[in-house]
């Protein structure tokens, strides 16, 4: 089992009546509420605890990429993985990604990984997400219904400039360069793992399958919403005739450790509350860009994850009197797994185990927590949690996306 | 009165349907937004005049799915010079609504031969971060639906399924022309077509719901300065983006009088 810390750099400092006083959190999303000394601190403490989650055992350090929103403040995770691979030595650096169709051309992506590959020693997992409809179709302008066919045509254009060790010509829909040759290499060859952060679309089980491609699950709704979609994806794999191998799937799991069950429910109580009810505020009209749901998810009546999200905040704020979900809610559903080490040892047990997950990026981190609590949850998860199930499908199988990092002098004296 | 006769061109690698109905001179009408999913009392109405001729354009009601595979603005617009060539439409009278508008104005320009006499109803072509109309796209259904119509009866008789539909295809019929229309316009039907304009040199009628808070009444403005041909402007009142929708008599009265006038 592979465990990472994963962090979407929720803004930490909304005002408390936030989405009763704001449309959304994101596309019209007021900037003004964004302090931007208090961000230097969040960005250096943001940085700082993922250094921390390497420092004390985690596999590897989870970010991604979102736009024009209070959700997720990092356009360009590249630049955070960059600090972090100066700053770190074991951990991975997992890049949950770049969304392969807001880049033009798309071989900036093959550019940047690559850079990073070398940077980190070959540390690097590449991220590829389809990005969410409020981020590229409404904040970045994509076309909605051109927005899979660019994505992916910039995957296969970002593979062959990885796998060509030629100069070479691309003649796409969308991209047309005649001289594709790119410099530097990552250092993985032929390139980083390749790993699909997925919201419920069928075609992405489909690719991940075709490709082997580890699918990764991102829910707000923990393990019990992610069931119907985890088991689609293996149904896929088992068409495709693939192994179910547990490592090439992923799911994001916030997660709480304290000493006891109540005393975690004093503790993350409202780091969780402000997420679900102020970070996810996002209203619904910015998830039905027309084609982003494609016509066989609507055919299999699967809604995305930000649909689900959305709708869900707008039917809490229907009920005046319950529009905030209470915190005993999140753990009943699973979307907060929190307690004593040994409990959420034992549900992270039973996630992976009933849905055959060998990846669980937790959200150790989440809502407004403040750093201090933060670390305290990592070392925690990292130290007690972890040895009891690092073990699991370790011995079964084999990691077919994991990084392979190089060996070389990363320092080779203190420059100053 | 004759009945609706179907025919299916092929468009872009793919079907496209093309209904028929009336006597005389035959009158093309291209519809945009939401598309064409009945025969309407706007389109009866101007088949007890003319030979009415309804093409789909890729992506609406009656096509299949090779609208994905229109890539750009140049694709659409050929796509639209076929369908009308296919439909036997090449030099008639062409009314186009709302999205559409904005292709047969591109046709009109481009290939002045293909049209006879031009009415753009509420179109698109034109945006103004100034004096921008309602995003269509980035609204609830309901509140699209809304936005786009004056009368939401008038919209759901024509628009939803009816008991005898098959419910699923239905649903998908309109998910595909919605998509199609986002494919064409995403994100604010701008193409550059104010530069065209001016080779448009054919009698034209611009069309306008005076409730039209998708492509405000004041683009009507914009398209009359530009364009080269003798034009004509007309607002409906009491009507939305859907004025032919809105109101039927008022908007079909308007298109045969330009036509008879002309």
């Amino acid at each position: 089992m592979r465990i990472g810390n994963f962090n979407l750099m929720s803004y930490r400092h909304l005002p408390s009546d936030f989405s009763k006083t704001n449309e959304s959190v994101w596309v019209n999303f007021d900037t003004k509420l964004l302090d931007p000394v208090l961000l230097c601190q969040d960005f250096s403490d943001t940085l700082d605890e993922h250094e921390y989650a390497a420092s004390v055992g985690f596999d590897m350090l989870g970010m991604n990429e979102h736009h024009g929103n209070g959700y997720g403040l990092m356009p360009s995770p590249n630049l955070m993985a960059a600090a972090l691979a100066r700053r770190t030595r074991d951990a991975m650096l997992l890049v949950l990604g770049n969304s392969l169709a807001l880049y033009n051309p798309p071989q900036r992506v093959a550019e940047e990984f690559a850079m990073l590959d070398c940077i980190s020693g070959g540390r690097v997992i590449a991220g590829f997400p389809v990005g969410t409809p409020m981020d590229t179709c409404y904040v970045y302008g994509t076309n909605s219904s051109e927005l899979r066919d660019r994505y992916y045509e910039a995957h296969d254009l970002i593979i062959a400039a990885w796998k060509n060790k030629e100069p070479f010509s691309f003649k796409g829909r969308f991209n047309q360069q005649r001289y594709v040759n790119i410099t530097p290499r990552p250092v993985q060859d032929p390139h980083p793992p390749i790993w699909i952060p997925a919201g419920g679309s069928v075609e992405t089980w489909r690719f991940c399958a075709l490709h082997d491609y580890v699918y990764c699950y991102l829910t707000y709704f923990g393990y019990l919403s992610g069931e119907k979609i985890i088991k689609g994806y293996w149904d896929e794999m088992k068409d495709a005739g693939k192994p179910p191998n547990p490592f090439q799937a992923g799911i994001v799991q916030f997660v709480g450790v304290a000493d006891s069950f109540d005393e975690a429910l004093k503790l993350y109580s409202e780091p969780a509350t402000y997420f679900f009810n102020n970070i996810l505020h996002v209203n619904p009209r910015w998830t039905v860009a027309p084609g982003y749901i494609t016509e066989a998810t609507a055919r299999a009546g699967i809604a995305s994850q930000v649909q689900a999200a959305a709708n869900r905040s707008v039917a809490s704020q229907a009920q005046a009197d319950t529009r905030h979900l209470e915190f005993r809610e999140m753990v009943e559903k699973g979307f907060v797994i929190i307690g004593e080490p040994d409990q959420v040892a034992e549900k992270l047990r039973h996630v992976a185990t009933s849905q055959n997950v060998g990846n669980i990026l937790a959200m150790a981190q989440f809502g407004n927590m403040n750093s201090e609590l933060a670390r305290y949850n990592m070392k925690r998860i990292a130290q007690e949690v972890k040895p009891q199930i690092q073990d699991i499908f370790e011995k079964e199988w084999e990691h077919p996306n994991w990084p392979k990092p190089v060996n070389f002098a990363p320092r080779r004296a203190d420059p100053r | 009165m004759n009945p609706i006769t179907e025919t299916i061109v092929e468009v872009a690698g793919g079907p496209c349907r093309v209904w028929e109905k009336g006597h005389g001179e035959p009158l093309g009408v291209l519809f945009g937004l939401g598309g064409c999913p009945r025969w309407s009392p706007f389109l009866e109405l101007l088949a007890e005049r003319r030979k009415v001729i309804v093409p789909s354009l890729p992506g609406f009601q009656g096509s299949g799915t090779q609208y994905r595979t229109l890539d750009g603005h140049l694709d659409w617009i050929t796509a639209t010079l076929d369908l009308l060539e296919a439909a036997e439409l090449t030099g008639a009278d062409i009314v186009g609504s709302s999205v559409a508008g904005m292709l047969c104005a591109e046709v009109a320009a481009l290939v002045p031969a293909s049209v006879r006499r031009l009415v753009l109803c509420d179109s698109y072509g034109i945006f103004d971060v100034q004096d921008p109309g309602g995003d269509v796209f980035a609204l609830m259904p309901d509140d699209s639906v809304a936005l786009q119509t004056n009368d939401l009866d008038k919209y759901k008789e024509l628009f939803d399924a009816r008991d005898e539909d098959d419910q699923v295809e239905w649903k998908i019929s309109l998910f595909r022309a919605n998509e199609a229309a986002a494919r064409i316009i995403w994100p604010f039907g701008d193409r550059g077509l104010e530069k065209r304009l001016h080779r448009v040199r054919v009698p034209t009628l611009l069309l306008w719901g005076a409730n039209d808070r998708v492509v405000p009444p004041s683009y009507m403005k914009r398209f009359a300065a530009h364009i080269a041909g003798p034009v004509k402007t007309k607002v409906i009142a009491n009507a939305g983006h859907l004025s032919w929708l809105d109101q039927p008599k008022r908007s079909a009265d308007a298109i045969l009088n330009f036509l008879s006038s002309e």
